[in-house]
């Protein structure tokens, strides 16, 4: 049986399982009517052209693993920004491990999707905000329909959340193959300040395909930081599907850290309904092998007077291939408008690929918009530079690479989360140094 | 790794000697046979019209990949370099100021240096620096060059003068202590002020264990920096040597009567 009939037929199955809450049961069901009509992307779409799912969709996967797993803390430490103090989210196959999460209701919610969708404490918050803003496409559609588990965060007004919130999903491989899909809500109240940190992660050699879906909601001068790190296993592929909304005043940065997996697509969505409103997307991404990553952003500017600042960097080598697709509307009430975009490439093997395509829909005349895309290699002088002065040329070349992508980590405001990626891109790299540049 | 135990004898302080070295570039010669001897604690000069293939020499003895050496031998300490890779060239005391420093952005003055001269310890089977040591020889080192602590923390050489950065490779010079150190038109593009503290840098590196040669289009840099020899290197080949007055005399007559010697 094709995937997607799998998936149509397993629906009955799953809706009887979960808590039936009648408002949530009509968005599934529109939802999955949406997928059953949509399908999954193909390349004949031009969101897709350049990245395929044939392959990855081709495993027989397990959709729903019944199992509780565990594992040991020992064993998965290494994926945790342990050095400092944080409330943990952690998922197994999907479901939630209480043994290795922290969560609270103490002034916020740091909790469960599964519950936050059952419990009348919650209705109000999910009437106003689930499923405002995620696109009605296939994939979001997908994740949708079966909507259940996942993190749910919830900041009141003016409550500074003091300790970052980190989300870990992890997979063990006691399926030969497993479809995930957890969905997220973070709503952050008014003057609230929240800092996440996400990533998926699989233990195993065996095929994972993760169809994420996170809503954000910030509200007037709200701040939220969201950190990505992807580093995956080489048989783990995600779909990431974020969406934010902006009230005014509001910062919302993205930073995404793409190192690895098998096939990553970021589908990356901001909206800024406000003025004054500041979004920040960056990335950095370091792919070696036959791996893929897809990044995938849309800044709607929709009122006046905000800006958005995106700087995506690119280090490709061997077979890698990688797509970065900005997009940028500005409405025609948008005026005064700032709207940057960066997005620099260095490809280091003739076979690597870089699909680049900076798209700009500007409909008001008083903005500023820039871009800048380059695609390049490493500089040959400053190389030979740098070993005429004693630094070897894997070294060199690891440096060169490090100073480049270095504007991204500038805007990280977690120490650790710097040190771990630095950490992460000398690893990459295969050289030992510090890169205290 | 070369060290100088087998050497002793006759070419104990003998530092560089090419011989016959004839190189190309996308086919096109560029040195045809050229012969120099530097020994340890000698300045050489090495003067020449344009195209005469002086940064060519420079870059050869450095490493430079694009250069095809076609014949000849270069020995440094009595060993043959010419295999060697350009950062083994420098963890064996090799050093050349560029005449055009390559910018580096995102990378800082301070934490290269650390980096080139980590990595030569480590080449040489050395721990790193201690940072305290590190601190007190880039504050000692940039005080000899006029270096402001504030440019130190600057991208290496990005938006950087022209003279900021031959004083920047001067200051590399100091940090690496190297045996060899070749000087490839560090004059060009500084002001009065700024070469003498280049040549000033420059002298109070020198000792009887090093060498220097230096590349010059001018006589200028010769009055701070007095060489023991000069060269005329014309057409991939040296054609004349003499000692320090050979400058003036080219400084005043030119090349042409050179020229007109060799037909």
């Amino acid at each position: 049986m094709e995937l997607k009939e799998k998936i149509v037929s397993s629906y009955v199955a799953f809706e009887n399982k979960v808590d039936m809450n009648s408002d949530i049961h009509e968005i599934r069901s529109k939802a999955l009517q949406n997928f059953e009509d949509l399908g999954f992307p193909t390349k004949k779409l031009e969101a897709w052209k350049y990245t395929s799912l044939n392959a990855v969709l081709k495993e027989d996967y397990s959709l729903f693993p019944e199992k509780e797993n565990t594992i040991e803390l020992a064993d998965v430490k290494k994926y945790f920004i342990n050095d400092i103090d944080a409330y943990k989210l952690v998922f197994i196959d999907g479901k939630f491990s209480s043994f290795l999460s922290e969560t609270t209701h103490d002034t916020f919610d740091v909790c469960l999707m599964s519950s936050a969708l059952a419990k009348p404490k919650y209705k109000a918050v999910i009437e106003n905000y689930f499923n405002k803003i995620a696109k009605q496409d296939n994939l979001t559609s997908l994740n949708t329909a079966f909507a259940n588990e996942g993190a749910y965060i919830y900041i009141p007004k003016n409550v500074e959340v003091e300790k970052p919130i980190q989300i870990l999903n992890f997979t063990t491989g006691s399926e030969a193959a497993i479809l995930l899909q957890p969905r997220n809500l973070i709503v952050v109240e008014q003057n609230a300040h929240v800092q996440i940190i996400e990533r998926h992660q699989s233990l195993t050699s065996h095929p994972a395909l993760t169809n994420a879906v996170t809503e954000i909601f910030a509200a007037k001068d709200a701040t939220v930081d969201l950190y990505k790190i992807q580093n995956d296993a080489t048989n783990a592929s995600l779909v990431d599907n974020t969406y934010i909304e902006q009230k005014s005043n509001s910062v919302v940065s993205v930073h995404t850290f793409s190192f690895g997996g098998n096939i990553t697509r970021n589908n990356l969505n901001f909206y800024q309904r406000g003025e004054h409103i500041d979004s920040i997307l960056k990335g950095i991404t370091i792919i070696e092998g036959k791996q893929h990553v897809d990044h995938h952003t849309l800044v709607h500017h929709i009122e006046p007077n905000c800006e958005s600042h995106q700087d995506y960097k690119g280090i490709y080598d061997e077979r890698a291939t990688a797509v970065f697709n900005g997009k940028v509307v500005v409405n025609k009430e948008a005026q005064k408008t700032n709207a940057y975009q960066q997005n620099n490439n260095i490809l280091i093997s003739d076979k690597a690929t870089i699909n680049a395509k900076p798209q700009l829909e500007i409909f008001a005349d008083d903005v500023k918009c820039s871009h800048g895309c380059t695609i390049g290699q490493l500089d040959d002088a400053a190389l030979f530079y740098m070993q005429q002065r004693g630094i070897p040329k894997k070294e060199g070349k690891a440096l060169l690479m490090y100073a480049f992508a270095n504007t991204v980590l500038e805007s990280v405001k977690i120490p650790e989360v710097k040190q771990r990626i630095t950490k992460l891109i000398a690893e990459k790299l295969g050289v030992d140094i510090g890169f205290d540049l | 790794m070369l060290i100088a135990k087998k050497l002793k004898a006759n070419s104990i302080n003998r530092m560089l000697k090419i011989e016959n070295l004839q190189a190309s570039i996308d086919d096109k010669s560029i040195l045809n046979g050229l012969n120099l001897e530097v020994k340890a604690g000698e300045v050489h000069a090495i003067m020449g019209p344009n195209g005469a293939g002086k940064s060519t020499l420079a870059n050869i003895i450095a490493g430079k990949e694009e250069y095809e050496v076609t014949n000849g031998t270069i020995e440094l300490h009595g060993e043959d370099i010419s295999e060697l890779a350009p950062e083994e060239r420098a963890h064996n005391g090799v050093f050349l100021s560029f005449q055009y420093p390559v910018e580096i952005p995102g990378v800082s003055v301070t934490n290269f240096i650390k980096t080139a001269i980590n990595e030569t310890r480590k080449a040489k089977g050395l721990e790193d620096m201690p940072a305290k040591d590190m601190l007190k020889m880039i504050r000692e080192k940039s005080e000899l060059l006029e270096i402001d602590r504030k440019f130190l923390s600057r991208s290496l050489n990005e938006g950087f003068s022209g003279g900021e950065k031959k004083r920047n490779e001067i200051f590399q010079m100091a940090m690496l202590e190297p045996k060899l150190a070749i000087l490839d038109e560090t004059d060009s593009g500084l002001d009065i002020d700024a070469l003498r503290i280049v040549a000033n840098g420059v002298n109070k590196l020198k000792s009887k264990d090093n060498a220097v040669i230096v590349i010059t289009h001018y006589q200028r840099l010769l009055d701070y920096i007095v060489p023991d020899f000069v060269h005329v290197l014309y057409d991939g080949k040296i054609v004349k040597s003499g000692d320090a007055s050979l400058a003036l005399e080219l400084e005043a007559k030119g090349y042409d009567w050179i020229k007109q010697e060799l037909v």
